[in-house]
């Protein structure tokens, strides 16, 4: 891969026209991403972008980089066989509330354990948004606009950030959509990060979680250096009102990835079944 | 038509001395190493230029339960059980009621006990098989340090008239670097049942041919070597009976010749990790049983909609749900075939023999690779499981390349509408390439589409590209000429090639017909297979008959048909489907 003459934010927009909502926070994510990969300043094809389903998932669509839409819950799994397989890739992987915390919710877990090189976007819209809007593991338990759940979940939101620093996450930063030049600071720092780097973005659903227009005055960036260790960072969190932009917490714990060796030819490991081997 | 389905009851005891071969089973709790003397055996076996096969009977337990090694020995390729056994070595009889159903015992069996052990079991006795006293426990008191195993081992070794040189050289090989002295004790008690065994008259004498090259290799051990050198680097592993030996050796092997496995977090991730795998370029592959498969599916979907090479080697066991863990039966085959939703074209492949795991999932990652879709391959727990001696496989063909694209100047299209239904598939990496791989149905340049052309299209290529690749000469295994066919798939072939052969040892001509290609169907080759043929009988080890149901909704087959099917885990043996031959006649 040669590198290339600087692209722009533009250069890395593939043309086609999203699906999304007017007003969708995922249009400024999908800004956001685009002005990283230009910061980032590396050839286009060096980027693979992982996505589930859900609107948000439909990212890699309207990027020009290489990508994998695939199944609801499952893109951090299929991120981690890209970048096993291809350690040279810079490998994103990106969807919603749902996607990640929900069906998905068990590689969350050990995509954090497992601290591989991935950047994760979770983009948290606190619903359902592309089913129409059903609650999902992060809405509150007394939100009573879906139809599925008239009165209210009536059980309480996980908190990405709790979740991930006890899951073993090597970095966490939150933005906001509505900041995009924050956000892509954000992104660049994740995808910089040695290890699964987690980027928490607030991207209100227009649609169906309409009083998320007020988030712009809910969240508030940390001047705080980040955290270093999960116990420093769970204590510092403990009371956050989940609106606290910035890096949160960045370990120095190397990344993982099986060692690779090429002593052996594949016919010499089979000459080991024969008599006397 | 003349559907005659015949339910069969446990498998008959055959008369013995029908073939060239001896049956030999040891069997004991779980510290007693009836199988560690199994495996001894079936070394010495191959290094006295032998053939044979060593299946195993487990109970339940995780650790400490009873096991039985049964082995068969021969002069030519073993490729099935014998229906009877002629020795039976107990060194123990704890819990032997939990599988006696699988110990075949007969009048002409020899059984060697201790009677310290007390009266053998009512199975036993009641088969009319002759008893012989091996005073283990005494003859141990003789030898310190020693193992009541390879007494046994000795004994059995002696009355199947195999060399004790020959076993000393494998245990000398497997306990060199034990030292001296443990040789020496296992030495000393091979001897001792040598010696309890010297007025006995041997039951058989094969006839060795030191020297002949041979390999020792279980179906599972086979299968994780077929995917390596046909170029598999990536794997991603999640254990479970009995296909966790094919992850166990890969490991190693991946990690030595450049390759990774990861452990996943479950089946869904493992499947998802060689889907992403194989879109980074690199060659993947998984293995699962049953219960895994079933939560593959929905990511076997996306493959095929996707075009993504990758293939899951499912070892089958009895089902549904946990079913029988340990124990082998043919019931995948449904949800293999059927089990994807959408019209989702895919590779299903069997391999019949567990030399043919090397070259069926050799072949199954060529095809997955050179069709860009995904290739399920049906082992089960009796290929798996099971350890042969055979001769050294054939070289295997070279492995076919995936088709790439070179880099691009521009308006790449990777579902490109090409004539063999397979566009060249750009690798991260290539400039120029960029697309995005995805599972809702999409343009050719892989922009996610809903219109009906785009469907359409689509739809046609993934269905032409199965359908336009020639699949001959492998599609099948066809061996015999005659007005009887024998159709067959997977381990169950193994008893039906002795059929086969026992039938036409008495003038019976029969054709086999086994199949290795289950999906795409193959109805021309399948109709010149079966020309001729007055009737077929159809074998299978399934309860549902599902094999006998794939073939009526495939093909067209000859007026009569039989179906000899029954559910796991008795193996189907080669007596009763000659009987059913012979019935035929
Ligand atoms: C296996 C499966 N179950 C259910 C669905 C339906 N489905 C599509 S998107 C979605 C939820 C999306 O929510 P989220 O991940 O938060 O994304 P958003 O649309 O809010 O961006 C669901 C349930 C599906 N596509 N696949
Ligand atoms: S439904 Fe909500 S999340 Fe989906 S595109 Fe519309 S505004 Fe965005
Ligand atoms: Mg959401």
């Amino acid at each position: 891969m040669d590198v290339c003459p600087s692209l722009t934010a533009q250069d890395f927009k593939s043309g086609v026209k999203p699906i999304w909502c007017p007003g969708c926070g995922d249009y400024s994510v999908l800004t956001a991403l685009t002005k990283a990969f230009a910061e980032l300043n590396q050839p286009r094809e060096s980027f693979a972008l992982i996505s589930g389903i859900g609107c948000s998932s439909r990212l890699p669509a309207y990027t020009s980089v290489y990508g994998l839409h695939g199944l609801h819950g499952r893109a951090l799994a299929v991120a981690t066989g890209v970048k096993l397989a291809r350690p040279d890739l810079t490998v994103i992987a990106a969807g919603g509330d749902g996607d990640g915390l929900s069906i998905g919710g068990n590689h969350f877990l050990h995509a954090c354990r497992r601290n591989v090189d991935l950047t994760y976007i979770l983009m948290d819209n606190q619903v359902y948004g592309m089913t129409k809007g059903q609650a999902s593991p992060t809405t509150d338990p007394d939100w009573r606009d879906s139809k599925l759940t008239p009165e209210g979940t009536g059980i309480s939101p996980v908190a990405p950030l709790h979740l991930a620093l006890a899951s073993g996450v090597s970095f966490f930063a939150r933005g906001f959509a509505g900041n995009p030049n924050e956000l892509a600071r954000l992104i660049v720092a994740a995808v910089r990060h040695p290890g699964f780097a987690i980027v928490h973005v607030l991207s209100p659903c227009v649609t169906f979680r309409p009083e998320q227009r007020e988030w712009k005055n809910a969240v508030h960036q940390t001047d705080a250096e980040p955290s270093d260790t999960p116990e420093h960072a769970l204590a510092r969190f403990a009371t956050d009102d989940g609106f606290t932009t910035g890096i949160l917490f960045a370990d120095n714990r190397p990344a993982f990835m099986p060692p690779r060796h090429e002593r052996m030819s594949p016919a010499a490991i089979a000459r080991r079944f024969g008599t006397g081997a | 038509m003349d559907v005659e389905v015949l339910d069969l009851p446990a498998p008959a005891v055959a008369v013995p001395g029908a073939t060239g071969s001896v049956s030999v089973a040891l069997v004991g709790s779980g510290g007693a190493g009836s199988m560690r003397a199994g495996e001894i055996l079936l070394e010495a076996a191959a290094e006295a230029g032998l053939f044979g096969l060593m299946t195993r009977a487990m109970g339940p337990q995780i650790r400490g339960g009873e096991a039985a090694a049964l082995l068969r020995i021969a002069t030519t390729p073993v490729s099935s059980p014998d229906d009877h056994l002629d020795l039976l070595v107990a060194l123990d009889w704890s819990n032997f009621v939990s599988f006696a159903a699988e110990i075949p015992l007969g009048p002409d069996s020899l059984v060697l006990a201790d009677p310290a052990e007390g009266d053998a079991p009512g199975a036993v006795r009641a088969s009319g098989a002759r008893l012989l006293a091996l005073p283990l426990k005494q003859l141990l008191r003789t030898v310190p340090g020693g193992h009541g195993n390879m007494i046994g081992l000795g004994a059995a070794a002696t009355l199947i008239g195999l060399d004790a040189a020959v076993i000393l050289r494998v245990l000398r090989h497997q306990l060199g670097r034990k030292g001296e002295a443990v040789l020496a004790a296992n030495a000393a008690s091979l001897s001792l049942g040598a010696e309890a065994m010297a007025a006995e008259p041997p039951l058989c004498r094969l006839a060795t041919s030191d020297g002949a090259a041979r390999w020792t290799i279980s179906g599972n051990q086979a299968t994780g070597l077929g995917a390596l050198q046909a170029g598999v680097r990536f794997v991603a592993a999640y254990p479970i009976t009995p296909a966790t030996e094919v992850l166990e050796w890969l490991a190693p092997a991946l990690a030595e010749t450049g390759g990774v496995l990861v452990q996943a977090e479950d089946e869904l991730a493992a499947i998802n990790m060689t889907i992403g795998a194989s879109f980074a370029g690199t060659p993947s592959l998984t293995a699962t049983s049953g219960p895994g498969l079933a939560l593959m599916v929905e990511a076997l979907g996306l493959a095929v909609a996707s075009e993504m090479p990758l293939v899951v080697v499912d070892v089958m066991r009895g089902g549904p749900s946990t079913g029988i863990p340990t124990k082998s039966e043919q019931t995948d085959l449904n949800i293999a075939v059927y089990g994807l939703h959408g019209d989702a074209p895919h590779l299903v492949l069997a391999p019949n023999s567990i030399a043919d795991c090397l070259f069926t999932t050799h072949w199954a990652v060529t095809l997955a690779e050179q069709l860009q879709t995904p290739a399920l391959v049906l082992s089960d727990q009796a290929l798996g499981q099971s350890r042969a001696v055979i001769a050294p496989p054939a070289p295997l063909p070279q492995a076919a390349a995936r088709l790439t694209a070179a880099p691009q100047e521009g308006g790449y299209l990777r579902y490109a509408l090409t004539e063999s239904g397979v566009s060249p598939m750009a690798i991260p990496g290539t400039p120029g390439g960029a697309y995005v791989a995805d599972g809702l149905e999409h343009s050719e340049r892989g922009t996610p589409s809903a219109q009906a052309a785009a469907h359409h299209a689509q739809l046609d290529k993934r269905a032409h590209k199965l359908a336009l690749h020639d699949f001959a000469p492998h599609w099948a295994d066809i061996e015999g000429e005659g007005e009887i066919g024998l159709l067959t798939w997977g381990s169950v072939t193994g008893a039906a090639r002795e059929a086969a052969a026992r039938a036409r040892a008495r003038g019976i001509r029969v054709r086999l017909i086994s199949l290795r290609l289950l999906l795409p169907a193959q109805p021309s080759h399948m109709a010149a297979a079966l020309a001729g043929l007055r009737g077929v009988l159809v074998v299978e080890q399934s309860h549902g008959r599902q094999f006998h149901k794939y073939l009526r909704s495939h093909y067209d087959l000859p007026p009569a048909v039989s179906v000899l099917s029954r559910p796991g885990p008795l193996p189907i043996r080669p007596a009763e489907i000659l009987d059913q031959l012979l019935a035929w006649e």
